[in-house]
């Protein structure tokens, strides 16, 4: 075995001390716990308020109008559903792939994903101006004898972040069952062990169980790699198929995904970084980790940074005087040239401290990146989307954008509810996957005592 | 169905009985064990999952749902003339195909697997033995048919106590 793989083990567990481990956030959760959670629960309450009066005054209470006619609602659908990206990117792609390293961060990144999802979901739903009607965008045999266009890219969005959100949450649930069984026979009691017993299922460790188990979660796993990288492709051809300056480009899908990685890995930085040192995880969550991470950061980003190149090439090689104005003059120079420069710092020059092993390997210093990243990627949808928009083809209609105060609480609002959620998880979800811990330590037991060969036959069939 | 639970603490240990038990004219039915341990489920030699295929039939049948809907409300049911542009566009109907192909696919990944391992259930005939919540945390059973000398085979491989049960129906 390599050095590589000893890191990414749990410390001298055997398989008791392991679940009693991986279960004590939720058998005994720390006190913070609350505190942390009635300031979010603040926000959420803000959060809430923010979406009444949108409700009742319409969204004309937002900053947006013609020109800039999308702007935060889109700006934080498309950053939150790039966050969500990275959880299935761990959980599925790196399932697939054999990466042993998943295994102590798939359970909080697919929280994360869901989580992440719920405020995405959000935002284009108000953005409706009448949300009430949302299922007009679904084809159901209504009286008015209509269908909905789907030639609009706009249902194309709802069928992909409905089967995202749908196939999340199944994912998600499917990776739970094992070890909200083993949360039910380690609850003290009676009601915990029938609240954990019901969302159980009846699970009971059956071989023939684990067999069908397993294929589910390889079947999904290989379904829900396509679908991660469609669904930020059928977010970005919202812009691409327009014919705005600077939204108009083929190299929008790929660099959206590329996008939604990064900006997801730097989520589960950020959310992880806290939480190994307040749960004493370091055993568990190592530095082998994190740097796995911070490597795939510096990987998307690079690849960001190149979308950014090809997209300045492409806007000088068109001649197009519309393109080029948006590009070589709104971004950097306009209004909003602050946020441009902003971002490319953010997400072209930050995530370069990565090339070092020291950065990565510093848990507080990866922390701080990854707060540049989310903010770089925040500023990104900012600049695509509202400067595009504010000068385009007609200078007589250019206007300029201030966003109101109810899309700055929409916003705040957002985080809040995404870090409420997120706390409840680690509240009463055992959030750190137990079959799959000691489905590695299983395996690399095997993998110390036996030939290289044997051993070969004992490895986990991933 | 009357039969025997032996109680093993570890997956090399509970696959070895197994084999040994098949060896000797027994018939070891299932295991329990708090993870999937590969050894365990060779052991038992069984068939593989039928969920992939039921997979691949729900993601065709949801293709084809997907693209049938967009075809036939967007080019027969109410065809809109948008400047003369075909109302039967392929190419805009890839997306929504895709996600229908994943969203039954998945659904069925799922409900298959529930309904092949017949969960949910609140109750089992193996909850009332005593010490069997340990199959989720640190301990493995092995199911076999309760036939004369199966108690002392098991005893003999090395099983930590062996207790009877009776799987109502044969459902291990």
């Amino acid at each position: 075995m390599s050095q590589t793989e000893i890191e990414l083990l749990p410390g001298s567990y055997d398989n008791r001390t392991l679940t009693d481990r991986l279960l004590a956030p939720i058998t005994s959760p720390p006190r913070f716990l609350t505190l942390l959670m009635i300031p979010a629960a603040f926000g959420t309450l803000a959060l809430f308020g923010a979406v009444a009066y949108t409700f009742l005054v319409g969204i004309g209470a937002w900053g947006n109008n013609i020109p800039v006619a999308w702007a935060f609602a889109i700006i934080n659908f498309v950053w939150w559903i790039g966050i969500g990206h990275a959880g299935t990117f761990i959980s599925a792609v790196l399932l697939l792939l054999e990466q042993r390293w998943r295994t102590s961060l798939n359970r909080i990144a697919e929280g994360m994903t869901l989580f992440a999802l719920v405020q995405a979901g959000l935002m284009p739903l108000l953005h409706l101006g009448r949300p009430w009607f949302f299922y007009w965008l679904i084809p159901y045999p209504a009286t008015m004898e209509l269908w909905p266009q789907f030639m609009s890219t706009l249902t194309w969005d709802v069928a992909a972040v409905t089967t995202y959100t749908l196939v999340s949450i199944l994912f998600f649930y499917l990776g739970l069952i094992p070890d909200l069984a083993a949360a039910r026979d380690r609850a003290k009691t009676l009601r915990r062990r029938r609240a954990y017993g019901l969302f159980a299922l009846g699970w009971r460790g059956s071989a023939r169980h684990w067999r069908h188990y397993r294929t589910a979660q390889l079947l999904l796993a290989g379904l829900a790699t396509p679908l991660v990288l469609s669904v930020h492709s059928i977010v970005s051809m919202d812009f691409a198929i327009a014919k705005l300056p600077g939204w108009h480009s083929t190299i929008f899908p790929p660099y959206f995904v590329a996008g939604a990685i990064f900006s997801g890995f730097a989520m589960v930085v950020t959310l992880v970084v806290p939480l190994r040192r307040v749960y004493r995880l370091e055993g568990i969550i190592t530095v082998r980790h994190l740097d796995l991470m911070a490597k795939m950061i510096l990987l998307t980003g690079l690849i960001v940074s190149y979308s950014y190149v090809s997209e300045a090439f492409i806007a000088w090689q068109s001649g197009d005087t519309f393109e080029r104005h948006i590009t070589f003059v709104t971004r950097p120079l306009g209004p909003f040239a602050p946020v441009y420069w902003l971002m490319l710092a953010c997400n072209v020059v930050v995530p370069q401290s990565l090339w070092f092993s020291r950065v990565r390997k510093t848990p507080l210093a990866l922390w701080i990146v990854a707060l540049f990243v989310q903010v770089g990627m925040w500023t990104e949808r900012f600049v695509l989307i509202v400067t595009s928009q504010h000068q385009d083809y007609l200078p007589s209609s250019w206007e300029n954008y201030t966003p109101s105060l109810i899309d700055g609480t929409l916003f705040f609002g957002t985080v809040s509810f995404f870090v409420l959620l997120f706390l409840a998880m680690l509240r009463f979800v055992p959030f750190l996957p137990i079959a799959e811990q000691k489905e590695l330590l299983h395996a690399s037991k095997r993998e110390r005592t036996l030939s290289p060969k044997e051993a070969g036959d004992v490895r986990p069939a991933r | 169905m009357s039969a025997l639970l032996g109680e093993f603490d570890s997956a090399d240990a509970c696959a070895a009985a197994i084999t040994t038990l098949r060896e000797r004219g027994h018939a070891p039915l299932d295991a329990y064990m708090p993870f999937p341990a590969k050894n365990v489920e060779d052991a038992l030699e069984l068939p593989p999952s039928p969920l992939p295929r039921f997979v691949f039939v729900a993601g065709i049948v949801g293709a084809l749902t997907g693209y049938l809907v967009l075809w036939w409300t967007q080019s027969i049911d109410y065809p809109l003339n948008v400047g003369g542009r075909p109302t039967h566009a392929a190419p805009a109907f890839i997306g929504i195909t895709f996600e229908t192909m994943v969203l039954f696919a998945c659904f069925t990944a799922f409900l298959g697997m529930l309904w092949l391992c017949g969960l949910p259930r609140l109750w089992h005939p193996t909850f009332e033995v005593d010490g069997f919540d340990r199959a989720s945390v640190d301990r493995f059973f092995v199911v076999v048919l309760d036939q004369d000398g199966s108690r002392d085979e098991l005893t003999r491989a090395g099983a930590l106590r062996v207790v009877a049960v009776d799987l109502e129906g044969g459902t291990t």
